[in-house]
């Protein structure tokens, strides 16, 4: 490798991880962003230099024609529908190093001189590689709601997935020592079939796992990627892409540890058993229990007369009601009464953590005012109301009841109780997602329950508190 | 085997950088991390150049022309979703406009 392409990886390292460390403050990180593309520019250009110069035509074609996709899809993407574009950027990427591998494997016969740590990392980058694409593709039909909605399991499914990846490992060996195991199996033969099967093995790992799990999917699958591209980089004996790889491997990792913490659920019970079917949500007894119902008009009266300190906690139905510029209107009707206006977003609000606040700085709220979790409950100690809307799991004193075995025990809650008012804005009594049922609601001296669309509910509420 | 000690030396260091640059990141950020970092893993499209600049057959060239165009897909898209997104995040509004509007 020539001294200058090397010297010119090392800067786009750099650039890199001063981009990732500028991505952990929202300040600095759309430079930091910036940067970080600055630095993939680099690396792309100094490969330019050690590239025979006749396939330049074919590299350019490849390279607008991928551009103008992704370009266009990233810039047509509904904030919504963010979750399954990261997948689909996230399974091409898996795809491109699994293909990349399978056709270095070639090259690298033709040539003769296949070296052991080539023989090794190809297998487990086609692997990698390719698990990662259809993991990723399966992610994305079901977050789409184009396929396998929910968790789709069959028999044996665990005997299934080590049967195929016994499988894998025989082909991939039998690759890397020239047919020795199946004389059959060419070895060219046998690294399309371990992607192959690969690519089958990442469906079966990703089709039991249900929707509310699949962020931390596409955040291990992201973590995959990367792997992949770093073990691609010993096959290509090249340092940025060991380097670039093994850094988002790890912070992938971390991030994906973070996110299922966040969550309450062990990365192994979420990989392994599929969500735990909301089998435990057979509690009510047919019961009907009292609840405080109440109109627009009475909660805005609350708000306008009796509350100074407001926290607004915001789910996934707030998103799905498009009610963010009305929760917006909330805010600013409120402030300019002159009250305070806080907004706690749980760390799986959305449907992936920080997606809340993605949605919620689209629609104008400034970021300052979204606390995480651990601020919030703080706060809500001396709030005068907490208006929850589109939400429930998350504000779910029952995830505090260790005598309960139900999806969401564990999960960390926002203590919504410690407010003086709580105010839920909710198209009916159902429970949320975990199907988990929340003691709040038939908490007649403390909560207000409005049921209406979010949307409906927080212009009535608008309305309501500026004619009071 | 001084290049392989070499390059195992650096996926050592960078994986132990990779975990130390995302610890106590907000949860605000989550999200464009992970886009960020699912755009940074797009380097393979480097990968792909070179393996579809190398000599072969029609059909490797196909693969490599899949590759490259993927990789390409992962870099741009990756970057410029991740750049949409911290687009809207807006600085606290300053006091003065705030005393206006009430």
């Amino acid at each position: 490798m020539q001294v200058a392409t090397f010297l010119a990886y090392l800067a786009a390292a750099a650039l890199f991880i001063v981009g990732i460390r500028r991505l952990r403050k929202p300040e600095t990180a759309r430079s930091g962003n910036t940067i970080a593309a600055v630095g993939m520019a680099v690396a792309l250009i100094a490969t330019l230099f050690v590239i025979r110069f006749e396939s330049l035509l074919l590299i350019g074609a490849a390279v607008i024609l991928g551009s103008v996709v992704g370009a266009v899809s990233a810039q047509r993407v509904q904030m919504t529908a963010m979750p399954q574009m990261v997948a689909a950027y996230n399974g091409v990427g898996g795809g491109a190093a699994a293909l990349i591998a399978l056709s270095e494997f070639y090259h690298l016969r033709v040539e003769g001189e296949m070296s052991l740590v080539a023989a090794l990392t190809v297998p487990l980058t086609i692997l990698i590689g390719s698990v990662s694409f259809m993991g990723s593709v399966v992610a994305f039909l079901k977050l789409q709601e184009l396929a396998f909605s929910g968790a789709v399991s069959f028999p044996l499914q665990q005997v299934v997935n080590a049967l195929l990846f016994v499988g894998i490992l025989v082909l991939g060996a039998n690759a890397i020592t020239g047919g020795a195991i199946l004389p059959f199996l060419s070895p060219v033969a046998s690294v399309v079939a371990v992607l192959v099967a690969s690519a089958v093995l990442g469906v079966l790992l990703v089709i039991p796992i249900g929707g509310a799990d699949m962020p931390i999917v596409i955040s291990l699958l992201n973590a995959f990627t990367g792997l992949a591209a770093a073990a691609s980089g010993f096959v290509l004996e090249n340092y940025i892409l060991i380097i670039g790889g093994t850094i988002v491997g790890a912070s992938g990792t971390i991030l994906t540890r973070l996110m299922s913490s966040a969550l309450g659920r062990p990365l192994g019970k979420i990989i392994f058993a599929g969500i735990a079917a909301a089998g435990s949500s057979k509690q009510d007894d047919g019961e009907e229990r009292e609840v405080n119902d109440v109109g627009a008009g009475e909660v805005g009266e609350y708000l306008s007369d009796e509350a100074e300190k407001v926290v607004i906690v915001p789910g996934y139905g707030l998103a799905v009601a498009q009610a963010q510029g009305p929760m917006r209107d909330l805010m600013e009707t409120l402030e300019s009464a002159g009250k305070t206006v806080l907004f706690g977003i749980h760390p799986v609000a959305g449907r992936m953590p920080g997606h809340m606040n993605v949605l919620l700085t689209e629609a104008g709220v400034p970021y300052d005012k979204l606390y995480d979790l651990e601020d919030i409950n703080p706060e809500l100690e001396d709030a005068d109301a907490a208006i929850i809307v589109g939400a429930n799991d998350v504000v779910n004193p029952a995830a505090n009841d260790k005598e309960q075995d139900s999806p969401i025990s564990g999960m960390p809650i926002l203590n919504v109780e410690a407010a003086e008012r709580v105010i839920f804005i909710k198209r009916s009594l159902s429970p949320g997602f975990a199907g988990v049922d929340n003691p709040l609601f038939y908490d007649t001296d403390k909560t207000m329950m409005l049921f209406s669309d979010a949307k409906q509910g927080l212009q009535d509420v608008v309305a309501a508190v500026k004619g009071g | 085997m001084q290049e392989l000690l070499a390059q195992l030396a650096i996926l050592i260091i960078a994986a132990f950088l990779g975990f130390e640059l995302i610890s106590r990141v907000p949860n605000l950020l989550h999200t464009p991390l992970m886009s960020a970092t699912n755009a940074i893993h797009g380097v393979i499209l480097v990968g792909g150049m070179i393996t579809l600049a190398s000599e072969g057959s029609f059909a490797i060239k196909v693969v490599g022309f899949v590759a490259v165009f993927f990789g390409a897909m992962n870099v741009v898209g990756g970057f410029w979703v991740t750049n949409r997104m911290l687009g809207m995040f807006r600085p606290p509004r300053p006091r003065v406009k705030k005393r206006r509007a009430g």
